[in-house]
């Protein structure tokens, strides 16, 4: 479980995060959803560690990880997998020693057993056998998937994915989506969406946080919000006229 | 802003020499950093070194035009200005162009590709892993890169004095042997030495805290190798000024 407490972030003059609170539940997918400039990618970079919020606490089980050394972290930050926007993958580094990197850096396995694992980890991503190829060879799909394998690799307990849908096809984001949402099941992670991807919302949103202006309007499930009445929400994910003839439809 | 800048770059140096989460990687990344500045950028600097000892000889002799003076102070003087001189700062300048601005755009590069923000949630001290073999390698392959660089020029002014006619091979081969000091040495080591600091350093720092996309990355690799190449010449200067 991951809870975050009155987050407050600043850049300059600009506050970009109001006092967030909100609780992450493990074994669901939870999504961080609002317009651009929302405060959604910074809320996420403040929960992993890469931003440090001026105010308030965020919490690994309990576990105050605001406070800690970067020392402190690293036991926390072995649980965590990360899928960034474009994928982030080690250009210099193969598919197989992208998704071995981990591995090599905190485990005492054996090379057999690493390539045992990274194996695992591209068959559960349907890309078994593409263990020698470079990131500049992979399509922007293969490289989500890369890095969601890559993610996986060390069994996370936190799984963290920033717009894991974002220049994809439709088919290739559901594909992804439900990557995600096996993963979840499987690992009984806690995983943590931001996205702006309306099916992503629809299809697997069991917790949905929306931000507005780097404040929280409202959550709750994606049944839930078919039926909110909240004039922001409502004109961020019925914006487009299919989902707005969605909706009147229910 | 200087101190701003000075204070980052101290505090990155101290999360550099961190202890490392596991040697054996740490040891292949310095390996492959070691080749990378060594072995690439060997053949430049045979090239350029051998021919400014060939132009010094040429520019030695036809400034020394006194019957007085034997022809064999032509080997001394450039053997002395490419210990001291020539064969560290060229050298570093040379390296710091090509080693420097190829550190800071790597790193750059991984900083505004997230590859950076992914070390860092795996826990891994991304300064250490990116930046300590770099350094590393810098410290113990440019010494060796300007010893080279000394070599050749002494070697590019017996061919260039011998095919122009400025020097006989004799009358060099006699200069460069003779009233050598050793302590010359110790002055061009100790150069490279910190020389190499600055050129690994300075650019893994630009590029560590580069912020945008790939203007500011080629922006960054232009501010290091110039902030660079000022901090090897004030280098330059103070190790002189507090050596001999």
């Amino acid at each position: 479980m991951i809870e975050i407490d009155n987050i407050h972030k600043s850049f300059g003059q600009n506050h970009v995060l109001k006092g967030i609170s909100a609780t992450f539940q493990p074994g669901k997918i939870s999504l961080i959803i609002g317009g651009s400039g929302s405060g959604k990618s910074t809320l996420l970079k403040c929960m992993v560690g890469l931003h440090q919020p001026e105010q308030g606490h965020v919490r690994y089980d309990s576990a105050e990880f605001t406070s800690m050394n970067f020392e402190q972290r690293v036991p926390i930050r072995k649980e965590i997998g990360m899928l960034f926007q474009n994928s982030a993958l080690f250009d210099s580094m193969t598919v197989e020693q992208n998704i071995m990197f981990p591995l090599d850096m905190f485990s005492d396995l054996s090379k057999a057993e690493k390539v045992d694992r990274a194996n695992y980890c591209l068959e559960r991503v349907n890309l078994a056998g593409r263990n020698k190829l470079l990131p500049a060879e992979l399509s922007g799909g293969m490289k989500k998937r890369v890095g969601i394998a890559r993610a996986i690799s060390m069994n996370p307990k936190y799984l963290f994915c920033d717009e894991p849908n974002s220049g994809l096809d439709p088919e290739t984001s559901i594909l992804i989506d439900e990557l995600i949402q096996d993963i979840t099941a499987e690992f009984n992670c806690t995983t943590i969406v931001v996205t702006h991807d309306m099916n992503s919302v629809m299809g697997i949103g069991e917790y949905i946080l929306y931000l507005h202006k780097g404040e929280k309007f409202w959550e709750g499930s994606n049944k839930d919000m078919l039926r909110a009445e909240v004039p922001e929400l409502n004109n961020f994910v019925f914006a487009s006229p299919l989902m707005k003839a969605a909706k009147e439809s229910l | 802003m200087f101190l701003h800048h000075f204070g980052a770059y101290l505090l990155l140096l101290k999360a550099v020499f961190k202890r490392p989460e596991k040697a054996k990687i740490y040891w292949k990344e310095t390996m492959a950093a070691m080749v990378d500045i060594g072995l690439g950028s060997l053949g430049l600097i045979v090239i350029i070194s051998t021919f400014i000892g060939a132009v010094m000889t040429m520019q030695i002799a036809f400034q020394l035009v006194s019957d007085l003076i034997p022809n064999s102070i032509i080997g001394q003087i450039n053997r002395d200005s490419n210990i001291l001189e020539l064969g560290p700062t060229i050298s570093a300048l040379v390296l710091m162009g090509k080693v420097g601005s190829s550190i800071s755009s790597q790193i750059g590069s991984m900083r505004v590709t997230e590859q950076i923000d992914a070390l860092e949630i795996m826990g891994i001290n991304a300064p250490g892993y990116l930046i300590q073999p770099k350094i590393i390698a810098g410290l113990l392959m440019i010494p060796a890169l300007v010893i080279i660089a000394i070599g050749c020029a002494i070697v590019g002014g017996l061919i260039g004095g011998s095919l122009s006619g400025a020097v006989t091979a004799a009358d060099y081969i006699m200069g460069i042997t003779e009233n050598f000091n050793g302590f010359t040495v110790t002055v061009a080591m100790v150069k490279a030495f910190v020389f190499g600091f600055i050129i690994t350093s300075i650019p893994a720092y630009k590029g560590f805290y580069v912020s945008g996309g790939a203007l500011e990355v080629g922006q960054a690799s232009t501010q290091s190798v110039v902030i660079g190449c000022i901090s090897i010449l004030a280098a330059d200067y103070l190790i002189t000024a507090l050596m001999l």
